[in-house]
């Protein structure tokens, strides 16, 4: 069973597996292109299913307007993009022709955060989590890994209303068995802790289970929560690991604005103020190079994950 | 002519005058809206709505129903009037238009409005919305049509060229745009503010086949309109409709400033006196 039992993949690749599976049994299912479909993994699905491939070229903003045209006449169309495009090239056509209608439409974003590390700050969407999150309407996941991401698609394909995916580019590790059970707007906890909480999402659970470990050598036990879905955002798991914990670590992929960060806070501020850290990009763009190298050098690496506890924890005190 | 033809025209130019009617009363009711561009499709707007498509207002959800898109979204008032009068909902309903909690929205908003086949207003994405529906129908192999109205102002929009070269690349002969030229956009004359012109040899090289007409003659209208409908040659159809912005009111045409704003009491009485005049 091998492809399955690999022990990384980036979750654009488990996409593309997935819709092949999706269109043999959904068959009203129809995927979009914008002519990045070898990126995108849907050149297996259009050799599959011509007739539900729709290629529309470089053109982003008409790729959603169709989608959206297809869910009126009730196809369930994905759009297959890159993050940047889908989140901001067509923002406004997400936006009225298919969040305010309230349409079944799926928008799957590959080369999310810095994973795209070698193309540079062009392809690089550290900013589509926070906009797509201010959409009325929008549901917003980012899967960890290849294993969670096709059980959150199948939810997203049936679920009433605009779903947007952010994928990976590069490969991320397995961490998910098969029978483990996943649903929109509930977050998975991975690891049981008491000292802090370590609340990731998408790629960046890799690294707060690597931070877990190595806080673990130190005595500290760190809870971590994959929150693969930000909106709507599982409130009730920030609650009781700030009640339960009583400091929390925000870890993302994304500016440090609006994303995974903000979307905490606005929690904690209503309902139980706890020290918080960020991990994030500070307000800036990035540059080309490999993604673990971007990490560590715009200090989202594992061992700031590591001192940004040390630090929550001894804000504790004077809270 | 055949009579029965004569007479369906008559039929078509009176219910265009009622259309014009219910505009200019649910704009002066909610002290703002769009004259200048409702009135110039006024006449295209009821020969779909009162003779083309294939729609039932008892249901409006109806699958293989013909599809209309404003997508020259700020003269709703002109789609409005017409589903007021179809009876997809009551006529009273008009003078909420614009009014907190009315289901007549400033743009048309498909989940408030019956009768409504999408959510448009923010100018260009509605025939991007068409090539969906009309793909649609290819893929499931559906008969219905699909009408997209697009403003002269509004083919400023690159999104709208995105969707022309996937209709035709698609050959969505189940697709037909109309485009309402009226000369005028809301800064002024569009050969001012941004030529586009020649408009029909676009189109054209965009691989469409157009159609030219006077978007006031309701022969001319109905003719297009039939014809396109009828087109199977693997081409999607778009009708250039000249037509004059503000059309039948005397002081509203040409006029740039009543792109939008309402009436006064002794301005709807006027103009309502002349569409019924018969200009």
């Amino acid at each position: 069973m091998s492809e399955e039992r690999r022990v990384a993949i980036s979750t654009r690749e488990a996409f593309g597996k997935a819709i092949l599976e999706l269109g043999a049994s959904v068959k009203d299912l129809v995927v979009l292109d914008g002519d990045i479909s070898r990126s995108t993994y849907t050149v297996e699905f259009s050799r599959r299913f011509p007739d539900r491939h729709i290629n529309v070229g470089v053109a982003e903003q008409n790729q959603m307007g169709v989608a959206a045209g297809l869910a009126l006449v009730g196809y369930k169309p994905i759009v297959a993009s890159y993050a940047v495009f889908a989140s901001m090239r067509a923002l406004e056509q997400v936006r009225t022709s298919i969040c305010y209608p309230k349409l079944n439409v799926v928008i799957a974003a590959s080369h999310g955060g810095l994973t795209p590390g070698n193309d540079g700050v062009t392809h690089q969407a550290i900013e589509d989590l926070g906009i797509m999150r201010t959409l009325p309407n929008m549901t917003v996941i980012a899967p960890a890994d290849g294993v969670s991401l096709k059980p959150l698609l199948e939810q997203a394909i049936s679920i009433d209303g605009p779903v947007y995916i952010r994928l990976t580019r590069d490969p991320v590790p397995i961490i998910y068995d098969e029978n483990d059970e996943f649903q929109i707007g509930k977050a998975k906890q991975l690891k049981k802790g008491d000292d802090v909480t370590l609340i990731a999402i998408g790629d960046m659970v890799q690294w707060a289970l690597k931070a877990h470990d190595l806080l673990l050598e130190e005595g500290v036990t760190s809870r971590v929560i994959d929150m693969h879905t930000i909106k709507p955002l599982d409130s009730e798991a920030v609650i009781i690991a700030a009640r339960e914990t009583g400091a929390i670590v925000t870890i993302e992929d994304h500016n440090t604005y609006g994303g995974l960060g903000s979307a905490v806070a606005e929690v904690l501020t209503l309902e139980h103020p706890v020290p918080q850290g960020r991990i994030a990009l500070w307000d800036t763009f990035a540059e080309s190079g490999p993604y673990e190298k971007l990490l560590d050098k715009y200090g989202m690496g594992t061992d700031h994950i590591v001192k940004a506890v040390h630090d929550v924890i001894k804000r504790k005190g004077s809270w | 002519m055949t009579p029965q033809r004569r007479e369906l025209l008559e039929t078509l130019k009176l219910r265009a005058r009622q259309v014009r009617d219910r505009i200019l009363r649910m704009v002066y009711a909610a002290n703002s809206g769009h004259c200048g561009g409702s009135l110039s499709a006024a006449d295209i707007v009821t020969a779909l709505y009162f003779h083309i498509m294939r729609i039932n207002p008892q249901d409006p959800n109806w699958p293989d129903r013909d599809r209309f898109i404003l997508s020259k979204g700020h003269s709703c008032p002109v789609v409005y009037a017409a589903l007021a009068l179809k009876g997809y909902f009551p006529e009273e309903e008009l003078s909420t238009l614009r009014a907190i909690d009315s289901r007549l929205q400033g743009h048309p908003d498909m989940r408030k409005t019956p009768g409504l086949d999408a959510t448009t207003g923010s100018l260009g994405q509605g025939l991007s919305l068409g090539v969906g529906m009309a793909l649609g129908a290819k893929i499931g192999g559906k008969g219905y049509r699909v009408y997209v109205l697009m403003g002269d102002g509004e083919v400023n929009e690159g999104q709208v060229w995105e969707a022309a070269a996937c209709a035709a690349k698609y050959r969505l002969d189940n697709l037909i745009g109309i485009v309402d030229v009226n000369g005028l956009q809301n800064d002024g004359p569009t050969d001012e503010i941004m030529p586009m012109q020649p408009l029909a040899e676009k189109w054209r090289a965009f691989g469409w086949n157009v159609l030219e007409i006077d978007g006031h003659d309701m022969e001319q209208i109905v003719n297009a309109l039939e014809s396109a409908k009828d087109n199977n040659q693997g081409k999607p159809t778009v009708i250039i409709a000249r037509t004059v912005k503000g059309k039948g009111v005397s002081f509203m045409e040409n006029v740039v400033e009543w792109h939008s704003g309402a009436p006064t009491d002794a301005e709807l009485e006027q103009a309502l006196a002349e569409i019924w005049s018969g200009r």
